[in-house]
């Protein structure tokens, strides 16, 4: 016989977690969605048959064909070649304005949940008036003050999910604090922000990775609209929204311009998408079973 | 023997949106150094409270605190750190009183870090850690596991052995052993002996279990509703209990043993709420020997007999 | 006496990660009419298994019963249908959970509650539920107007008083009371034990009361079980198990709890840990604790024994009378 701590895996909470999600079929394939778009995005300019601007007048408005695998656009330029490239910006929008929202959201969140009280009253009522305002929105309004550009997209999309995180961290800080080994770290005389940084928010990373997982579908969404709207990225840096917008155009005689960068959003999104719930369910096992 | 630490008159009332909570309600007592003082009631007696306003947790609303003869009551900043090192706590729940998401070692150390002890020298610091886990029967291979691969016994020794690395005088012990099963309780309860010898500590063991704060304690006091309702030596109390309210805690213990059945006395009633409680005894409502002076005037806790002390208009 | 609950032989499993956990193994126990049977044990010994599987609760998956026989009323409860099962569940046998906390619906007044399980296993009109509902409350001693109020409004006490009320609303056969007092406190307690006791009397019901607490079953209970690691190590009438105790680990458990009579010095723990159940011992799988461990405990597993008049023990150097 062996007592019960031989028997379990020396993993810790994420090894576990990472067993759980090995064993979700559905969220493994997401995850290799997710790791071939990355690689595409690194890798662009070796992958990509062609330069993303390279204009060629001999090939309009092919459909797809042995040189041009998903066809050419208006100015002849190869559309697999920009949908790669596009994955850049798409991935590079996504991650960034996420990690944003998560800092600032989670900042927020952490410390109004932490104190209670008038601080919370002030930070949670800013929010719900950010809320109040439908995030799409708002972002076009920020994006439309501050200029379009790559880094005011971030902004605007960054800006426009910060309530969502600061709700997610402060509901998990208030189920957190009331715990025992909260108490127990005041008692040894651990400072305010040793609590919230050592004990607090690496007990609600969970919640907020999965978030953070289906929120970047959301950004990379919002991304592509602002493109679209002409308030996002500008041409002729390739961008899936972008893409998108400036083929509407052809769309009733040349689809495949519009069908393949809307392919491509749909891919990423549903990956996302997928991965999330499959780290929900890994990392907050309680949820199902 | 010394007083090590000395309460007058506290009191602790939580604001709520009906009126205040009168959650501890002027409750004095000293315990001499070396000796354990066990706090016996029911949920919603303050007992909890109580442990939690010593150890500066919570605030105290009115009433003094004296450790070493220096009151502490309202130390804050770098003395309340200070005091830290001397009074200590170990807590209830063995699951949710250690971070799920830190090593065994890394909780014991922690302390320690804070503290800046064995002049932060990491070194020394770890070994520290691993004499303390010796000390409290955690085998050193265990350092870095998680507190999820444990049971609850061996949770209750990170706990205790957390609360023993400041190598505090003083422990405020809110019912450490009763969300174990009994043959690991045995188990605690003997280390919590052997350590109190070892080191020379003081305890404040609070607990529901009559016959576990027998077991451990030297003085008993008996709390209903904030306050004070008996307080004597151990024996004694287990001998002749005074108050209406020990008589009936005591005889509804269920006892082992076969023909132990005493005259059980089932009170009528429950706890009536601590908030804004009406004048007089609180336990007069429930009580078998209320009188009208008891719904009007709060008795005091008097001395009815040398080092017996009970608050009832009885006596 | 009638038989009322006779279990042959079952082994209830949880698989998991390629893990078996073996909750019940080889469980044998015999109920009278009338009877109230104590089955102690500590966190892990498969007291809550065993009362799902007589109830025919056993989640399943993970859970499976693998091998045995639950007879009830003569017949086989692991045979019967779904539907069958229901009905069996309920109006002949009903559970009374740990926790009154979360054991009620927080949105239903409790006398709602109450009248709505009568309405399921009688045709009574909902007026005649409602009366019947009302009795009910004041049998367990809640006056009848507090019919319309919510769980909210009761204190645990009064909360474990109401899940009494319901269990008995059908006249049941068997009750299973799964730890009914563990929450409480002592005088409420007692005041729980007291009306149990009163209406066992009363009611002639057959009981299983399971508990980690001695001292609760030597008040209720006539016959005694004491479970470890998923089987049944001693059986025998309070008596039998009290004053004659046996089993190296039911002495264990005696000397852990600290005597409230007598001035000790220290009590005697049972070394070490509950075995991993995924990962039993060959021999008895209390020998690695056991004080009186041979060689032969190691290689293999004992046989339960009839040591005295119904007085069974499952070990191959039990106590002996006065031997300690």
């Amino acid at each position: 016989m062996k007592p019960l701590i031989e028997r379990k895996n020396k993993n810790g909470f994420w090894g576990d977690a990472w067993c759980r999600l090995k064993k979700n079929k559905g969220a493994m394939f997401a995850l290799a969605i997710i790791l071939i778009m990355i690689f595409c995005a690194v890798f662009a300019d070796r992958l990509a048959p062609y330069p993303y601007d390279l204009q060629d007048y001999n090939h309009t408005f092919e459909t797809p064909n042995r040189q041009h695998l998903l066809g050419t656009d208006n100015f002849g330029r190869d559309i697999l070649s920009r949908i790669i490239h596009g994955s850049r910006i798409s991935l590079l929008v996504g991650f960034s304005s996420i990690i944003v929202a998560i800092i600032l959201g989670g900042l927020l969140g952490a410390v109004s949940g932490y104190y209670g009280g008038r601080v919370d009253n002030l930070f949670m009522r800013a929010m719900d008036i950010l809320m109040a305002i439908p995030g799409m929105l708002l972002a076009i309004s920020l994006a439309a003050v501050l200029k379009p550009g790559l880094l005011n997209l971030v902004i605007a999309i960054a800006v426009a999910d910060i309530p969502g995180y600061a709700r997610v961290v402060r509901a998990s800080v208030l189920s957190i604090k009331d715990q025992e080994f909260i108490e127990a770290a005041q008692c040894v005389g651990a400072s305010d922000s040793r609590i919230i940084f050592k004990h607090i928010i690496p007990n609600c990373l969970a919640p907020i990775i999965v978030q953070a997982t289906l929120g970047m579908a959301g950004a990379i969404l919002s991304a592509s609209s602002l493109s679209f709207l002409g308030l996002g990225i500008q041409p002729p840096t390739p961008e899936w929204g972008s893409m998108l917008s400036s083929a509407r155009q052809y769309i009733m005689s040349y689809s495949h311009m519009t069908t393949f960068p809307g392919i491509a959003i749909m891919i990423t999104i549903f990956g996302l998408n997928i991965l999330g719930d499959g780290l929900r369910d890994a990392l907050d096992p309680r949820l199902k079973n | 023997m010394s007083e090590l630490l000395k309460i007058q008159n506290l009191k602790k009332y939580f604001k709520t949106p009906k009126g205040d909570l009168h959650a501890v309600d002027g409750v004095s007592f000293t315990v001499k150094k070396g000796e354990t003082l066990g706090v016996v009631g029911e949920s919603g007696c303050g007992k909890s409270t109580l442990g939690r306003c010593i150890v500066h947790l919570l605030d105290t609303t009115d009433g003094k605190i004296y450790f070493e003869d220096k009151n502490i009551t309202n130390v804050s900043g770098n003395e309340l750190k200070e005091l830290r090192k001397d009074l200590q706590m170990i807590f209830q729940d063995p699951f949710s009183s250690i971070n799920p998401r830190m090593t065994v070692k890394s909780i014991i150390i922690e302390p320690i870090q804070i503290h800046h002890m064995y002049e932060g020298n990491k070194e020394k610091q770890e070994k520290a850690v691993l004499e303390i886990m010796d000390t409290v029967g955690l085998a050193r291979r265990l350092a870095d596991s998680y507190p999820h691969e444990l049971d609850g016994g061996r949770r209750q020794r990170i706990g205790i052995a957390r609360a023993l690395a400041l190598n505090p005088k003083f422990i405020v012990c809110d019912e450490p052993v009763s969300a174990l099963d009994v043959s690991i309780q045995a188990q605690i309860l003997n280390l919590m002996q052997d350590l109190q010898e070892e080191k020379g500590l003081t305890y404040i063991f609070i607990t529901h279990d009559l016959s576990v704060v027998k077991h451990i304690s030297d003085n008993i006091c008996v709390m209903y509703l904030g306050t004070l309702v008996e307080k004597c030596s151990s024996e004694l109390l287990f001998k002749k209990q005074l108050h209406p309210y020990t008589q009936a805690l005591l005889s509804a213990i269920p006892v082992a043993k076969i023909n132990s059945k005493k005259n059980r006395i089932i009170l009528k009633g429950e706890i009536v709420s601590p908030i804004s409680p009406a004048p007089g005894c609180r336990f007069a409502p429930r009580c078998l020997y209320a009188k009208d002076e008891c719904f009007i005037l709060s008795p005091e806790l008097k001395e009815f007999e040398p080092e017996h002390f009970v608050a009832c208009h009885l006596y | 006496m009638e038989k009322i609950l006779e279990i042959k032989n079952l082994k209830i499993e949880y698989k998991s990660n390629e893990r078996t956990v073996e909750a019940v193994n080889n469980l044998n126990l015999l109920l009278n009419k009338g009877e109230s049977l104590g089955i102690v044990g500590e966190t892990g010994a498969g007291k809550t298994t065993t009362a799902l599987g007589i109830m025919g609760l056993i989640p399943d998956p993970p859970g499976k019963i693998v091998n045995g026989e639950i007879i009830f009323e003569g017949h086989d409860i692991l045979k019967l249908s779904k539907n069958k099962l229901r009905a069996v569940r309920g109006k002949k046998i009903s559970m009374i959970f740990q926790d009154p906390m979360t054991s009620l619906n927080p949105v239903i007044t409790v006398g709602d509650q109450i009248a709505e399980s009568i309405r399921i296993h009688e045709k009574l009109s909902r007026a005649d539920a409602v009366l019947k509902a009302k009795e009910m409350l004041e049998l367990v001693g809640i006056p009848e107007e507090r019919y319309a109020e919510y769980p909210h409004q009761f204190s645990g006490g009064m909360k474990q008083r109401v899940i009494i009320a319901i269990a008995l609303s059908c006249n049941p056969e068997l009750i299973l009371a799964d730890e009914p007092t563990t929450a409480l406190d002592v005088t409420i307690q007692a005041q729980v034990l007291d009306l149990i006791l009163k209406l066992k009397r009363e009611k002639n019901t057959s009981m299983i009361l399971i508990t980690h607490d001695l001292g609760v079953v030597v008040e209720i209970c006539e016959k005694v079980a004491i479970m470890y690691a998923g089987e049944i190590v001693e059986y025998g009438t309070t008596e039998q198990i009290y004053e004659n105790t046996s089993h190296p680990y039911t002495r264990g458990l005696f000397d852990s709890i600290p005597d409230i009579d007598a001035k000790e010095d220290r009590l005697i723990p049972i070394q070490g840990l509950m075995p991993d159940p995924a990962d039993l011992p060959k021999g008895c799988s209390f020998e690695p604790r056991c004080r009186y461990s041979t060689e032969k405990c190691k290689e293999s597993n004992p046989d339960t024994q009839e040591i005295g008049n119904g007085h069974f023990v499952k070990c191959y150097n039990y106590i002996k009378r006065g031997e300690q």
